[in-house]
């Protein structure tokens, strides 16, 4: 196989310990472009790629709700006061107690669309094709399968990987096999 | 039926995972009831009889479109009656679901894993049956599209201050928030299946729905963000929603109706109805899919506690409404109230206390929450005790109204109960279908849980 054809590398790995140590190996090794795969969240390894800096859905979700509740109520205030007027024995057009149940269930519905396409654009998804699916053994990875993918591209494997492939073995891989592109 | 499968077994000597499931063998055993699925003779059964009652809805909802509501038994008083009752009635089973999906989720419970997917997957599929109601109820149900708020030609807009256009907001919220909740937590499975389907067609199918999912440790960074946050939403959002429900009577100057006991006592209601739900799906599924490694007799043991507590907290609801009454000293109210006791619908009320509550209470022995016969009559008759419950508080506030000149009778037709069987038929459908498409346990949880238990039982062996 050509570089150029080349993703990356990918390791198996026994279970989710196993998967943990790996990944603080490559890390602190250098490598910078590592994934990793598992068929159920393991603690510590998203934190060991990626330090957990600031929870960008958290903030999503809250912009998100406040754009709901505020929306709503700016509605009803407008459709109310402005667009269509009426004064019944001289009760206030703006009545905002009233307009706050709908406003309530707004705040629930735009936290939780928010959350739910962010979720969808921060977490890379709807990218249907991806190199890791290549792997025959990748299918795993959704059943009781760990795997760690180094890509090509990572500075620490200028030299073609024949130091990943090392470093892979050592931290105890079941097996090691190269990404087609 | 062997003996051995109508008593469960001790459910503190049962752990909530079997011992022996493995994270591939939970995943096998979920994934081969949808890629590799038995000929279950039992399934096609449900199927001819959910398909049966679904076409004897479509059949009732199009003779409602040619004739009018007339076909059904409302009137003046009682205008609200049947349609109102079930459109209660289901959206409280699907708050049930929701509930115990988000509040096990957010105290970390073990028991979730095994049981939120089909709670949620109920949610969806109760939820999308009631609303058909208050569309149907409209009178001219092809200009629902009126009570949405839009810059319309005759300039007219809802009227904010109902609470009929509260719960239109309540409902929509409801329904799609419960739609993201479900899918979100579904992605992962999907990818399983999309992983381990061999035809073509379903891999591409799967593909497709899993919108890309790989498993990556940042995909479930943000997924467990997600669902967390979500979990945080869904619990208020239960109590909104169902408040807004009720607001639907206690906004009206109706004896009986007009209540703020009302938000909190149908909240309880919806959770009672939901629980029972549950429990009646887990036992069917259980046993259907011989799914026993999963859900346990714990699980089973818990719900059958959750009732236990709701039926309580329904006794204080109905106690307090008697009392209030009295205390309150209202002339109308009182009337309402020993209207409710003796008068035309006293056996409707009654019938309420026995399903809902004293029914509820023989789980006080350990071995009625083990036996299966007893579990399945007690959730059959907590359901049609809630729905008689939700006809009783419609009908009573209505039928006996403060000036004898407003007093009559409801009589359903043949159409109601048409139209009430015909949403069971319904419901019953999406969730067959739905056992038949989708994974109905939360494989990617249960997995975690088999790989926390394996761990824990090493650490053991090793300290």
């Amino acid at each position: 196989m050509t570089d150029a054809a080349v993703y990356g590398w990918m390791a198996e790995f026994q279970d989710a310990s196993a998967l943990r140590d790996a990944v603080r190996q490559l890390r602190a090794a250098g490598y910078s472009h590592v994934e990793a795969y598992s068929p159920f969240p393991v603690d510590g390894v998203a934190d060991t790629l990626q330090p957990p800096t600031f929870n960008p859905v958290a903030w999503l979700v809250l912009l998100g709700a406040l754009m709901g509740f505020f929306g709503a109520l700016l509605l009803q205030w407008y459709a109310s006061v402005l667009a269509y007027p009426l004064n019944i024995a001289g009760r206030p057009l703006a009545s905002w107690p009233a307009f706050l149940p709908a406003a309530l269930e707004m705040t629930f519905l735009f936290a939780a669309i928010f959350g739910a396409v962010g979720m969808l654009v921060l977490a890379r998804m709807l990218q249907l094709y991806h190199a890791a699916f290549n792997v025959e053994r990748f299918a795993a990875a959704s059943r009781d399968g760990f795997f760690v993918l180094v890509r090509r591209d990572d500075p620490q494997c200028a030299n073609g990987g024949q130091s990943v492939h090392a470093l892979l073995v050592q931290a105890s891989a079941l097996a090691v096999s190269e990404v087609a592109a | 039926m062997p003996a051995g499968t109508l008593l469960l077994p001790l459910p503190r000597l049962t752990p909530m995972l079997a011992a022996h499931a493995t994270p591939a063998g939970i995943t096998d055993a979920v994934c081969d009831i949808v890629l590799q699925p038995a000929a279950r003779r039992w399934w096609w059964m449900a199927l001819g009889v959910a398909l049966a009652l679904t076409g004897l809805l479509a059949a009732s909802i199009f003779w409602l479109l040619y004739r009018g509501v007339g076909i059904w038994g409302l009137n003046i008083p009682v205008a609200w009656s049947f349609a109102i009752a079930n459109y209660v009635w289901w959206i409280a089973i699907g708050m049930g679901g929701t509930f115990i999906s988000g509040a096990l989720y957010l105290t970390g419970s073990d028991w979730r894993a095994a049981i939120n997917r089909y709670a949620e997957a109920m949610t969806l599929f109760a939820v999308c049956v009631s609303g058909l109601f208050p569309i149907l109820h409209l009178g001219r149900p092809w200009f629902f599209y009126w009570l949405f708020p839009y810059p319309d030609t005759m300039n007219v807009w809802p009227q904010w201050r109902s609470s009929l256009f509260w719960d239109f907001t309540a409902i929509l919220a409801y329904l799609l928030f419960s739609a993201m909740y479900w899918y979100c937590g579904l992605i992962p499975d999907l990818a399983t299946l999309r992983d381990r389907a061999r035809s073509r067609r379903r891999q591409v199918f799967y593909g497709l729905l899993a919108l890309g999912w790989r498993g990556e440790a940042r995909q479930w960074r943000q997924l467990q963000r997600l669902m967390l946050l979500l979990a945080a939403l869904a619990v208020p959002l239960v109590f909104s929603v169902h408040s807004m429900v009720a607001l639907d009577f206690s906004e009206a100057i109706l004896p009986g109706w007009h209540s703020t006991l009302f938000p909190p006592f149908f909240v309880a209601g919806a959770l009672h109805s939901g629980f029972a739900m549950v429990l009646l799906l887990s036992l069917c599924l259980r046993a259907g899919f011989g799914l026993h490694d999963m859900i346990t007799a714990r699980h089973v043991d818990n719900m059958a506690r959750l009732l236990l507590a709701t039926s309580l907290v329904m006794a204080y609801c109905y106690a307090a409404e008697i009392f209030t009454a009295f205390y309150g000293g209202d002339a109308g109210e009182i009337a309402t109230t020993q209207a409710r006791f003796t008068g035309a619908y006293a056996w409707v009320y009654w019938s309420t206390w026995v399903c809902n509550i004293a029914a509820v209470q023989v789980l006080w022995w350990p071995r009625m929450r083990r036996s299966v016969p007893v579990l399945l009559a007690v959730a059959v008759l907590i359901l049609v005790g809630m729905w008689l419950e939700r006809f009783m508080l419609i009908v009573t506030g209505l039928y006996q109204g403060v000036v004898p000149s407003s007093w009559g009778m409801f009589y359903p037709t043949f159409w109601d109960l048409a139209t009430l069987a015909g949403s069971v038929g319904l419901f019953m459908l999406l969730f067959l279908l739905f056992v038949r498409w989708l994974p109905m346990l939360s494989m990617h949880e249960l997995r975690r849980l088999a790989a926390k238990r394996a761990r824990h039982a090493a650490g053991e062996e090793a300290g």
